[in-house]
């Protein structure tokens, strides 16, 4: 009786497993929508990292952070599929107004609006290091292990997004018709970008 | 009086710190709200069949 085959030892770890990555999925959803801005692509984003993580769970160490593991997984996933074909550029000017796409309710607030433009001008790097600390609830060393970086340089890119993001959302002056006054913003950024640079 | 924090910014470049603290509250809040606002939408029905038909097919192995 204390025998347990391993089937069946393997089939109850899935069952866990998979129980674990159904709780994330809205996680998942809402990481990949600040990556992507348009809610169907970050579906898609979502739906292809959840699977390469039901793929890879015989890798996961139980135990260890699943909820950052996962956004690993998808971050990558974005990155390798942004080569391909999704935004280039994080100065291109359509980013903002792509990002707009995900906020089509009329009646979202208007500050969650400007944030969501002042986010879409930011560096990827900066974004996502935002994104998980400010809004995902990761340490820093989680962070880090999510981006692939030392956890000075998350530290680093977290305090250059804050500081643009308060000069761009303290400049104010978005269009509610997702028209932001993009060379503007370009140049608040690179001046909060210079000064945090310089300290 | 109407405080401009652009004119401020000039005169005194660094915020107090308890100044910044507040601001990077009011960001954090701010971030967590947008972020939540998607985690609490209803998971659409595509994700578990994904998941579904993935586990069967590993079963079918």
């Amino acid at each position: 009786m204390a025998v347990i085959r391993e089937a069946d030892r393997s089939a109850e770890a899935d069952r866990r497993f998979q129980r674990d990555l159904v709780q994330l999925i809205p996680h998942l959803r809402a990481f990949a929508r600040t990556l992507c801005g348009d809610a169907a692509a970050a579906d898609d984003l979502a739906q292809d990292a959840m699977l390469k993580a039901w793929d890879a769970r015989q890798s996961f160490q139980m135990g260890t952070n699943m909820k950052a593991w996962t956004f690993m997984i998808l971050r990558n996933q974005f990155y390798s599929e942004k080569r391909r074909s999704w935004r280039q550029s994080q100065l291109d000017q359509e980013a903002a107004e792509r990002t707009l796409i995900a906020v089509d309710d009329p009646s979202a607030p208007v500050e969650l609006d400007e944030l969501r433009q002042a986010l879409a001008v930011l560096p990827d790097e900066q974004r996502e290091a935002l994104i998980l600390v400010g809004a995902g609830g990761f340490a820093y060393e989680e962070a880090a292990a999510i981006c692939g970086c030392a956890v000075g340089t998350v530290k680093s890119r977290v305090s250059r997004a804050r500081r643009a993001v308060q000069a761009i959302l303290e400049a104010g002056g978005f269009a509610r018709d997702g028209k932001p006054a993009a060379d503007a913003m370009r140049s608040i950024l690179a001046d909060a970008d210079r000064m945090s640079g310089a300290r | 009086m109407i405080d401009h924090p652009r004119d401020r910014a000039r005169t005194n470049p660094e915020p107090t710190l308890e100044e910044a603290r507040l601001r990077q509250q009011a960001l954090g809040s701010k971030l967590r709200q947008m972020f939540n606002d998607v985690v609490n939408e209803p998971v659409p029905d595509e994700f578990l069949d994904i998941l579904r038909k993935a586990d069967r097919s590993k079963a079918g192995e």
